[in-house]
């Protein structure tokens, strides 16, 4: 009797496990999901997938978004202020006090991607697919390949499937097949990226007398196909190595465009002109400051805002600068460096009771973070690529006014032969501080774009100041097509000096390069030929 | 006649200004004061403001329970201004002319490098909070910020752990001064032990701040591309960091790819920076603001408060940091040594230094060593939050003892873990 009864419960037992082995499991997979041994981790997303591949996609995508948690024993996904159940998918009202998120490393981070890449292979969505797919082209391993032919099989969308046959060939290198190997390797010749020259180059190791690959014409395949791929990556960096150059020197021309007026053409030696791109900088960082008071919803278009303010604000600091001191001194240049200098600490100083000695805070907005891919090896900032652009709308705005206008027309008159313009009723003071405001306002442009790529702090002019100079000595004073010759060859220069030589060392080159060529050629790139008074 | 009663006047007037001057001195007798040396302009404002509102806060904290000795603590703030040489001139003038019991300050290496000779000088007493490449122990100093063996070596075995992605190739990327070059020096002897060879490790610096990281990040992926797992390790410092890691993020750099490890990179230096392309990258500290723990959250509460009521930029976003943690735990524990000492007789103190023992916000009861004038901390490794904090994916046993010198740098075995000539 006894026996049965044990039996029976044993029975029932056994009945009630097999009804909710569902449940049990979770529990079990739910407490190994959140600890904090990796191994642990691993293996409970491992069986996740062979229990549910359904769930454990939206679970997945939540836990590398860094929105898994867990309140109590129950697993939620954390989306902003809303909350739902990760198994059940039920909304959460409250966010349950005890809630602890799941943290993962790099190492589960790249796990959870490639298990992703092969459930995301077969959504519906093709923009999910091409996504994944992408990541197989760039992470695919032996272990994928059924995977991914799979999936080949099915794709009909032509991007995807190239991305897919990349993925197969970077697999199929593992095969035991050396013709399989060959067809792979062949095909990879096309594809130039890091990850595949990685791989063949892994190809043509040798351990001690065992070639990594074994078969002798599949290694001088890999060879040429490697050669290829080498002469593609090297040309997208040259490429890279020219664009950086390129952002480097219009940077330097937004920063110089100014002073190439003051200075270039006016003759004055403003060593404040570095505080003005510091006052354009403050200018935008305040616009910035009032959006995301008044207009938090606009936030990302902050910068068009910002344009006529900060160019306003450094040019009426600029035209006061020389209504009350410059003016007083054209001609002593020695007094003007001395004046504008004290000028420049004034400033600083001024900045840093106003806004704290801090570096203050400019975001770049969205459309200017991130980059566009053109090569798989040259990823173009599309900060940079703005910023380029907006030194050429500048230059063409400053060339315009100069060239086109009446102001641009007495600018040039009174910077030629003062007195004769006076005579012919040109108001020479007047302009005088009008062409200053014009120098001081494009310098405030110029701040703009370094608020974009550089830190914004009282100080900041300072680092410019001796850029600036150096931009304009070289191309030539008096000269705007000088200054944008000088402004992009020290940019490409000194970006190809520092890769080969380090930052330290280019900059050094670069600065004994301008001492040794103002000694050779005082007059700069170009010499202004003319009647000036001078001549 | 008339320049005479000028004369007069004059005197009466410096007269008048002397006893006043002399009363003031007497009144500020009953008070105690510290020096606070830190940059609050130029490269390194970005960081070392922070250290003066907490070294600030603290003051106020324990001058609220009471002071030191029943005497008022008087902190008196300079700013050197980033500017090495100015240190040493501050340091002088806090010691001579101000006559401060203690100074807290310095964050580069070369900035306490240069105000160590003032200190040796005229005996002062210096709490340094960062951590720095070690190679050094001075009598005059004590370093509450961790030396190479309690964060730099434990991150790269990190690195070369299964978690950690299993590095072999490694970029040292530093700013060019003697923090980064000794850090890098050490590291390159560590490596080398662990059998990475030469080829394996790329180093590369840039001048204080530097903003144009376009070269340097392509360098970093080519290196990268040229088979096997590649990490990079950066001992940047100051404002540099925001546009390297902007740089970093445009350039679709991914953690898991090429995972950046930082040792002068926190909470502080990330809030200037959007972090969500930043995700996974890596810093290692003895504190992080995400730890949970009953001091952590009353030492974050007391600085959010500290912020408000002092009006701080961005008050309702303010971060906490190691740098910070350290000047914390060293203000506290020279508190405890003066108290000990019965006096603030900078010889005295560092006597009564030796194994001073503090609850710090890290969770962990760090001890000053009896020898060494280090302390014995935690060293945990987190990897930033899109809300530019830290989780900790790593944290060792417990603390760890300091070895100021570096047992991978040749000749340092011989030498005495304890300052010459007490």
């Amino acid at each position: 009797m006894r026996i049965v009864t044990i039996s029976l419960t044993l029975i029932c037992l056994c009945l009630f496990i097999a009804a909710r082995p569902v449940a049990a499991l979770d529990s079990n997979l739910i407490t190994r999901l959140a600890s904090d041994d990796s191994d642990e981790k691993i293996s409970a997303i491992h069986q996740l997938i062979e229990d549910d591949p359904a769930k454990a996609i939206t679970i997945l995508h939540a836990l590398s978004d860094g929105q898994l948690a867990l309140a109590g024993s129950r697993l939620i996904i954390l989306n902003g202020d809303r909350a739902s159940d990760a198994i059940s998918g039920e909304k959460i009202e409250t966010v349950p006090a005890n809630t602890d998120a799941i943290t993962i490393n790099n190492r589960i981070r790249r796990i959870v991607a490639t298990m992703l890449s092969s459930l995301d292979i077969f959504a519906s969505d093709s923009k999910t697919r091409l996504n994944s797919a992408r990541y197989l082209a760039r992470n695919a391993t032996f272990d994928s390949l059924p995977i991914i032919e799979k999936a080949l099989q099915k794709e009909t969308n032509p991007e995807i499937k190239n991305r897919l046959m990349v993925a197969r060939s970077m697999a199929s290198l593992g095969s035991s097949d050396a013709a399989v190997r060959l067809k792979a390797v062949a095909y990879l010749k096309n594809e130039a990226t890091p990850a595949t020259r990685q791989l063949l180059s892994a190809l043509l190791v040798k351990n001690g007398d065992n070639w990594q690959e074994p078969d002798a014409a599949v290694r001088s395949t890999a060879q040429a196909s490697l050669k290829e791929i080498d002469r593609k990556l090297a040309y997208g960096e040259n490429l890279d190595r020219i664009f950086t150059g390129l952002s480097l020197g219009s940077l330097l021309l937004l920063a110089a465009m100014g002073l190439a007026i003051t200075y270039g053409v006016m003759g004055i030696i403003n060593m404040a002109h570095g505080e003005l791109l510091m006052i354009g900088a403050y200018a935008t960082y305040a616009v910035q400051a009032f959006f995301r008071l008044h207009f938090p919803e606009w936030i990302n278009w902050y910068l068009p805002a910002a344009l006529p303010c900060s160019f306003l604000a450094a040019a009426i600091v600029g035209m006061i600068l020389e209504r009350l001191v410059i003016r007083h001194l054209y001609g002593r240049p020695l007094e003007t460096l001395l004046a504008t200098w004290g000028l420049s600490l004034f400033l600083i100083q001024t900045v840093r009771t106003l806004f704290g000695a801090q570096n203050v805070e400019v975001a770049n907005p969205v459309w200017m973070s991130g980059g566009i891919t053109l090569l798989p090896s040259l990823v173009l900032p599309w900060n940079r690529i703005i910023i380029i652009g907006f030194a050429i709308a500048v230059l063409a705005g400053m060339w315009a006014i100069l060239s086109l206008t009446r102001l641009g027309l007495f600018v040039r008159a009174v910077t030629q032969n003062r007195s004769m313009s006076g005579c012919l009723g040109v108001p020479t003071g007047k302009i005088d501080t009008l062409a200053f405001g014009l120098g001081a306002g494009i310098a405030g442009l110029g701040g703009l774009a370094l608020s974009q790529v550089s830190n914004v702090g009282p100080d900041m002019g300072q680092g410019y100041i001796v850029d600036s100079f150096m931009v304009v000595v070289l191309g030539g004073v008096g000269q705007l097509a000088g200054a944008v010759w000088a402004a992009l060859g020290l940019g490409v220069f000194s970006k190809i000096l520092e890769n080969w030589s380090g930052a330290v060392i280019a900059k050094i080159a670069v600065l004994v390069f301008i001492i040794v060529f103002i000694q050779k050629r005082p007059q700069g790139i170009f010499a202004l030929k003319g009647r000036t008074v001078e001549s | 006649m008339r320049s005479r009663t000028v004369l007069k006047l004059f005197l009466l007037l410096a007269i008048g200004i002397w006893t006043g001057l002399s009363a003031f001195t007497s009144y500020a007798a009953d008070t105690i004061k510290v020096g606070i040396l830190h940059s609050l302009s130029g490269t390194m404002a970005i960081s070392e403001t922070a250290l003066k509102e907490t070294a600030l806060m603290t003051i106020a904290n324990i001058n609220a329970k009471g002071g030191v000795l029943g005497k008022k603590l008087e902190p008196v703030v300079v700013d050197p201004a980033s500017n090495w040489p100015l240190f040493a001139e501050k340091a002088r003038q806090l010691l001579t002319q101000d006559k401060v019991a203690v100074v807290f300050g310095c964050w580069t290496s070369v900035s306490r490098k240069s105000v160590l000779p003032v200190f040796k000088e005229l005996n002062g007493l210096l709490f340094y909070p960062v951590q720095y490449e070690g190679e050094e122990l001075e009598k005059n100093v004590f370093y509450t910020g961790a030396a190479p063996n309690q964060q730099a070596i434990p991150a790269v075995e990190y690195l070369m752990s299964e978690d950690g992605g299993g590095a072999k190739r490694f970029v040292l990327l530093g700013t060019d001064y003697v923090y980064p070059r000794t850090t890098n020096k050490i590291l390159r002897a560590f490596l080398h032990s662990k059998g990475v060879t030469d080829q394996d490790i790329m180093e590369v610096y840039t001048p204080f701040g530097h903003s144009d990281y376009q070269t340097i990040i392509a360098n970093i992926k080519k290196f990268a591309s040229e088979g096997k797992k590649t990490c990079v390790i950066s001992t940047i410092n100051g404002d540099s960091n925001v546009p390297f890691y902007k740089e970093l993020g445009n350039a679709g750099l991914k953690a898991t790819d090429v995972p950046v490890m930082a040792f002068s990179v926190g909470e502080e230096e990330l809030r200037g920076v959007d972090t969500k392309p930043l995700v996974g990258h890596l810093a290692a500290w003895n504190y992080f603001m995400s730890l949970k723990n009953p001091e952590n959250t009353q030492f974050i509460t007391m600085y959010q408060k500290w912020a408000k009521k002092e009006n701080l930029p961005n008050a309702d976003k303010v971060v906490t940091n190691d740098p910070m943690e350290a000047t914390y735990i060293g203000l506290h524990m020279w508190k405890q040594a003066v108290e000990k000492a019965k006096s603030t007789d900078v010889d005295k103190v560092i006597a009564a230094m030796a194994g001073q023992t503090f609850k710090a916000p890290s969770g962990f009861v760090v001890k000053m060593d009896e020898k060494n004038h280090h302390l014995h901390k935690p060293v945990f490794i987190g990897e930033i939050r899109p809300d530019g904090q830290f989780n900790v994916v790593w944290k060792s046993k417990g603390p760890i003892k300091a070895q100021p010198w570096s047992p991978y740098i040749p000749g340092n075995a011989q030498k005495k873990d304890e300052p010459e000539g007490i």
